[in-house]
């Protein structure tokens, strides 16, 4: 076969810097929304919703003075292609907290066509019935394929379906650094 | 990686990495079982069918039970009550049962290489639940699974491998599936039962018990497969348990850490004192429930592939 070479640029997004301010910003918005904070949890949702959903935990336990409940979740086991695609990887799902009652704060870094939000929803159902359920996105990218919609958003990026949304960092790469790629 | 296999037929032909991806997504299988709700929907609408030609109960129990907790609808199916034994093949029983749209087939088959054929007449994707003295693929999964769990690793490990190791599947998929991943494995057990054939791959065989033992980390003990065997292997019983089983002198003197393993059905007093089956460093019954965790990965793995094989998020 051929190999074609596609050439990829890339645009970048946020800095590390712009990642630092958009994050303290969600952290404020997600602390005015929800003025009884005692009941608030954040689940970051695999692969980087973790270290997002950790960043946020900090602001917000540095805002609120306290400690705020920490879980990770993947939803392959939920996902609505599964027997048309190849089996995807699974990550570690750890809700350490009872989340009945709860307001739970899904973190993810970007959301597109809310797939994987369904599957969230679908997947944290199995833990118990939250009192209610918000989702944090650090990029809303658009291209939504199911009503769903986020309540706090780091940045709406125009994009075509093409077109990918990159999101690196430091805990896994090293580096911050969001950046579109247009194939 | 990805797993990208239809069917599951053997440990011989998987790679290490596919091995480890089974250990590693069967990981997130487990803590499922641990929940309040047991169950993910991750095969909703397909159709598992257990087709034991050989009786079984733990083994179909843990396919049942797996395939239940994956949403799965799961049809059983055993040889008595079947037209197996009416005289129809096992070709044209496949036949039958991918023309109800079964999307998987579960065998276990008292000939080798029953799941292999069965793959190549049927577009199923086939799990291989045991056939004759070849493989039985899951059980080394779930023992690879478990030693990895317990000690952390798998490479460098020294595992020995105890009893009927001509007649047992699990001793060739273990055997398989240990080296590829770095252990050492050790055979031992009668002559007649352990033939230095085995050293061809990758073993050491060793007919003295103690020499076997002594520097194990893990101790897997197989039952003597009386079903299997043709002609006396060994004088008898008694003299087996004299000279290979593990009774609590030799236990004495093996390494304070070393875990015993066995996959059952357990003869007590034949290949493994009873306390001994019982105590602390016996992980049988984790063995029990990892097996099922890893049969839910692997049917979770193989029900993908079918596409395009993209990974869109």
């Amino acid at each position: 076969m051929p190999n074609t070479v596609k050439k990829t640029t890339s645009r970048v997004l946020m800095t590390s810097a712009e990642l630092r301010r958009v994050l303290a910003r969600l952290a404020h918005e997600i602390a005015e929304r929800n003025g009884d904070s005692s009941g608030v949890v954040l689940i970051g949702i695999q692969r980087r919703g973790p270290y997002l959903a950790q960043r946020l935990g900090q602001a917000l336990e540095a805002l609120w003075g306290h400690a705020v409940p920490i879980g990770t979740l993947d939803v392959g086991m939920h996902r609505d292609d599964l027997d048309r695609r190849l089996a995807p990887e699974i990550f570690t799902t750890h809700i350490p907290f009872d989340v009945n009652q709860k307001t739970v704060v899904l973190v993810d870094d970007v959301l597109f066509s809310g797939r994987t939000t369904r599957a969230a929803l679908d997947s944290l159902n199995d833990f118990g019935r939250p009192q209610r359920v918000q989702l944090a996105v650090l990029i809303d990218r658009g291209h939504r394929e199911l009503p769903i919609q986020p309540d706090f958003v780091g940045r709406e990026v125009d994009t075509t379906k093409s077109e990918r949304i990159e999101v690196r960092l430091r805990e896994e790469s090293g580096e911050d650094l969001v950046s579109l790629e247009v194939l | 990686m990805n797993w990208s296999r239809k069917h599951l037929l053997d440990i011989q032909s998987l790679s290490a990495e596919e091995i480890q991806l089974v250990l590693d997504t069967a990981k997130a299988f487990k803590a499922v079982g641990e929940r309040a709700i047991k169950k993910v929907p991750a095969l909703r609408g397909k159709t598992v069918v257990n087709l034991f030609v050989e009786p079984s109960t733990r083994t179909r129990i843990s396919f049942e039970l797996a395939a239940h907790r994956l949403t799965a609808d799961v049809v059983n199916f055993s040889v008595e009550s079947s037209s197996l034994k009416k005289g129809e093949t096992l070709r044209d029983t496949a036949r039958n049962l991918e023309a109800l749209n079964a999307d998987m087939i579960v065998i276990r088959h008292s000939a080798a290489g029953a799941p292999h054929f069965l793959s190549r007449v049927v577009n199923v994707s086939v799990i291989n639940a045991g056939d004759g003295s070849h493989e039985h693929p899951t059980q080394a999964l779930l023992d690879a699974f478990t030693i990895r769990e317990k000690k952390g690793r798998i490479e460098g490990l020294n595992v020995t491998i105890l009893g009927d190791i001509l007649f047992s599947r699990v001793a060739r998929s273990n055997i398989w599936a240990l080296l590829k991943l770095g252990a050492r494995v050790t055979l031992c057990g009668p002559s007649t039962l352990v033939p230095r054939t085995f050293e061809q791959m990758g073993c050491t065989v060793t007919h003295n018990v103690d020499r076997a033992i002594e520097d194990a980390d893990i101790i897997n003990l197989l039952r003597i497969q009386h079903e299997r065997q043709r002609k006396t292997m060994f004088p008898n019983i008694g003299e087996y348990t004299n000279l290979y089983s593990l009774n609590k002198t030799r236990f004495a003197r093996i390494k304070p850490d070393a875990l015993i393993m066995h996959p059952g059905p357990i003869n007590r007093g034949v290949e493994i004192d009873s306390e001994i089956a019982d105590c602390g460093r016996s992980v049988i019954l984790d063995q029990v429930t990892n097996g099922l965790a890893v049969r839910m990965a692997v049917l979770f793995l193989l029900n993908g592939g079918k596409g395009p094989g993209e990974l869109g998020v």
